[in-house]
């Protein structure tokens, strides 16, 4: 995404920048919310008959529908909907008779300790291998880079994660093959590590391959410039000239891909999340949609889209810090 | 750079550095759940998994025998009924406390039947109760004194009794109720064997043993419930020492069980019978010879061996055989025979006609349904029935089948799991069941006998009497064949070898009072 211009320099514009962002983002998620309650009315089957299963008679639906409060015409539960979002309320679950906001901020924060992880595993692995193929470019470890880099983008995450809790968890039994503390006693911080190791690097191969291979890419454009070759030429040492000066002009291509990057590693723990069972919000809305539980699904849609747009608009600020061009 | 590696390096042993898993402590069961339970409350649940954790919380009036379908007393010490059948009076059983510390006395049952029947109630609106209609032949409900209750029936109701051991007649904790409200559920109080310590949300639920139990206490300290959705991840939790029972195990993992001696197999069949429906009101089912040759031409037994690898058996009727006392015995299943199956059809002047047939792709108690439609459209199509599937999500699927499959499909596959023989031949073989009528008899099967014994094993209050009517039934109804009558499911769970007194009941509950696990 563009970043408008910013003009004149300083603190406030970046402030007025981002203010203006999440401005313009209100209408956006509320345009969302509008979709997902219509496409949730569209999808046959109601919230009754997949609480009532076998006993969905049309009489014991109508009852439960009353109860539930679905009997009202459509856009009237929307805005009954609203009315209660604006008052903070995202409502009361049917399937889990809790309220959504407790789920849904449960289930966000594991999904971001999973997803946070995984973004700062594949960015600092992605950046370094990127990097030293592009040093040592045709050389054995550019190769060996390359190759494993490619393995990495190729494999279905799913089926890697399967692969790693029969290694590390059923043979091995390094590694817990699910969940997010131990069952009894942990809790603790180092619990909490031991059960992210495995999802987290699942979590992180893919994109993890694909920042490696655009790091290099960049690094080798930026390697070809002329003011590298001066700076060569001044007598620089080379360790000065690739990380202080061809690194941070390469970045300045990566970190957007390093920002998109972030949206594949969320829409990705929705796999991740089943296999490891990591209670986070990618497995609930899994199961919320197929029990056609419209408020979860909402408040879950509602809380992942409006990170998205954070994080897009965090990778937009970050750029523009980096590339004075861009401001 | 040297920095970071050494730093990625550090988190790195750090994790591998903790302690590796420990096996689960003695005394204390962890049970391998396939879902979040919705809520604590009975009477708000509808899903086996939830009464995996509610029948060891709370008891009910009555409850089923060990190991049958028959119902003995719990709460109730005893019970009378009125010769006409429409008053049952209990017996309760004394100096018993819920587990928050309030009496269970004749007003708390009282109570209980009141929050789910009657809507100006204080606390209906605790609910919703999804399943209230199973006692909904319920007139009132008095506490003659503290320990005798009496319930008047609207009319005479057979299943009335084994429908109060079902988890929707569980008795929960009046006191309980009145102080937290709708999250009651979250904060559940019984009288049962294990008492309700502590509900993490998506990690565990925790139910202690309950020392001052009515029917002495149990040997474990704690159980343990996790929910792990994903069938290979709770396998690879089990086979890693981190669950000492999981219950639902596919058919392709239970191989791998049964030869390791670190873990024993369990089976046991329940009510519960997979079939498929008929359209018996147009097109070529509407003849029953067409019905009979459908029947005659699904190998059934293939199913069950090769798809089900053993997890079921073949099905012979309506009523599943785990109603001992109501099945007939002298039933068996029509034959995997193609040539008789193309004999009916010739004879039926069956001409190759296009046959619509709905397959799910899952479902509660659904099995493999996928793989076991195409095995049924080969089996047919090889003695000259067309078949084309259409294949439908869970509730889309209940969506089409449930009102009536007129205009739209021939077939539909189908699976019930009930707590009483009356229930599944009453919702969908009645007359009065078709769809218009507001029951589940989608394919339009109509024989006033079978209505007439239905009826009347539903107004007896005699055992042996409804056991003969419902013998009857099902010889008719295996002769009119409205379904295809294909398996009924064996339920299965993997123990450790060091659980033990572990069984699993027909009713398909999991009923761990006398389960031990001493190491």
């Amino acid at each position: 995404m563009p970043a408008g211009p910013l003009e004149p320099r300083g603190k406030s514009t970046v402030t007025a920048y981002i203010a203006k962002r999440l401005l313009a983002a209100v209408p956006v998620l509320f345009g969302l919310t509008i979709i997902v309650f219509l496409i949730m009315a569209m999808i046959p089957g109601d919230p009754a008959i997949a609480i009532l299963g076998s006993y969905a008679t049309p009489e014991n639906v109508e009852r439960l529908n009353r109860q539930l409060g679905l009997d009202q015409p459509l856009f009237q539960q929307y805005f009954i909907w609203v009315g209660n979002l604006l008052q903070g309320d995202l409502g009361r679950s049917y399937t889990l008779n809790r309220p959504v906001l407790d789920e849904v901020m449960e289930r966000f924060s594991a999904t971001l300790i999973l997803a946070g992880t995984a973004l700062i595993l594949c960015s600092v692995f992605g950046l370094i291998a990127g990097v030293v193929s592009a040093v040592r470019q045709f050389s054995w470890v550019d190769k060996a880079v390359t190759f494993i880099v490619l393995i990495g983008i190729s494999v279905p995450s799913f089926w890697l994660g399967l692969l790693l809790i029969l290694v590390f968890a059923v043979n091995l039994q390094w590694f817990p093959a699910s969940g997010m503390f131990a069952i009894y006693g942990g809790g603790d911080l180092p619990d909490l590590l031991h059960h992210l190791f495995l999802p987290a690097i699942t979590l992180a191969v893919v994109a993890t391959g694909v920042i490696a291979r655009l790091t290099r890419t960049a690094m080798l454009e930026v390697l070809r410039q002329d003011y590298i070759r001066t700076a060569r030429a001044k007598g620089l040492t080379e360790r000065r000239v690739i990380y202080r000066h061809a690194f941070k002009a390469a970045m300045v291509t990566v970190i957007p891909v390093i920002g998109i990057q972030a949206g594949f590693v969320l829409g990705g723990a929705v796999y991740i999340e089943t296999v490891f069972q990591w209670p986070g919000i990618g497995s609930m809305l899994v199961k919320a949609i197929s029990t056609r539980d419209l408020l979860l699904v909402q408040g879950g849609v509602l809380v992942v889209a409006a990170a998205y747009v954070l994080f897009n608009l965090a990778a937009d600020v970050a750029q523009t810090v980096l590339d004075p061009r861009l401001r | 750079m040297k920095r970071l590696l050494a730093a990625a390096l550090t988190v790195a042993s750090l994790a591998l550095a903790s302690p590796s898993l420990a096996q689960t402590p003695p005394n204390v069961l962890v049970v391998g759940q396939i879902a979040e339970p919705k809520s604590l409350d009975p009477h708000a649940v509808t899903a086996v998994n939830d009464f995996r954790i509610l029948m060891n919380v709370y008891d009910g009036l009555v409850r089923y025998k060990d190991g049958t379908l028959e119902v003995e007393p719990a709460l109730a010490e005893s019970w009378d009924i009125s010769d006409d059948g429409t008053v049952y009076t209990f017996k309760l059983r004394e100096g018993v406390t819920f587990h928050d510390g309030s009496p269970f006395n004749a007003e708390a049952v009282r109570f209980n039947f009141d929050r789910m029947l009657d809507e100006e109630h204080p606390y209906y609106d605790t609910g919703p109760f999804p399943l209230s209609f199973f006692f909904s032949s319920i007139d009132t409900v008095t506490a003659v004194d503290d320990s005798i209750v009496e319930f008047k029936l609207k009319e005479p109701y057979a299943p009335f009794l084994s429908n109060l051991a079902y988890p929707t007649g569980l008795i929960v904790s009046p006191a309980a109720v009145e102080q937290h409200g709708t999250e009651f559920g979250r904060n559940p109080s019984g009288t049962g064997a294990y008492k309700f310590a502590e509900w993490e949300a998506n990690a565990k639920v925790v139910v202690t043993g309950n020392a001052d139990y009515w029917d002495g206490p149990p040997a474990l300290e704690a159980v343990i419930y996790r929910p792990i959705t994903d069938a290979n991840t709770r396998i690879a939790e089990m086979l890693s020492g981190g669950l000492d029972i999981m219950v639902e195990v596919p058919p392709d993992s239970l191989q791998q069980f049964r030869t390791d001696d670190q873990f024993v197999v369990h089976e046991q069949a329940g009510p519960h019978v997979w079939f498929l429906i008929l359209n018996a009101k147009e097109g070529p089912f509407a003849n029953k010879a067409v019905r009979q040759a459908a029947n005659y031409a699904v190998n059934k037994s293939a199913l069950v061996e090769n798809i089900l690898q053993g997890t079921a058996e073949v099905a012979a009727g309506p009523t599943p055989p785990a109603f001992a006392w109501a099945y007939n015995e002298g039933l068996e299943p029509y034959p995997y025979d193609p040539d008789k199956a193309r004999e009916l059809l010739a004879e039926a002047g069956y001409d190759g006609e296009e046959l619509t047939f709905y397959v799910t792709e899952g479902g509660s108690g659904m099995l493999d349904p996928i793989a076991m439609g195409t095995a049924i459209q080969a089996d047919l199509e090889a003695v000259g029935m067309d078949v084309s599937i259409e294949t439908y999500e869970w509730n889309t699927f209940l969506g089409k089948v449930n009102p009536g499959l007129e205009g739209k499909a021939d077939m539909a596959e189908m699976a019930w799991m009930t707590n009483d023989p009356d229930t599944l031949p009453f919702l969908a073989l009645r007359t009065e069941a078709w769809p218009d009528k507001g029951g589940f008899n989608s394919g339009y099967y109509s024989n006033p006998k079978v209505d007439e014994l239905l009826e009347a094993a539903r107004r007896s209050t005699d055992q042996d009497e409804r056991a003969r009517l419902y013998q009857e039934m099902q010889e008719i109804v295996q002769e009119d064949a409205p379904w295809v009558f294909v398996a009924n499911w064996k339920q299965n769970a993997v123990t450790k070898a060091s659980v033990e007194n572990f069984k699993l009941q027909p009713s398909f509950f999991l009923m761990l009072q006398d389960v031990a696990k001493p190491q």
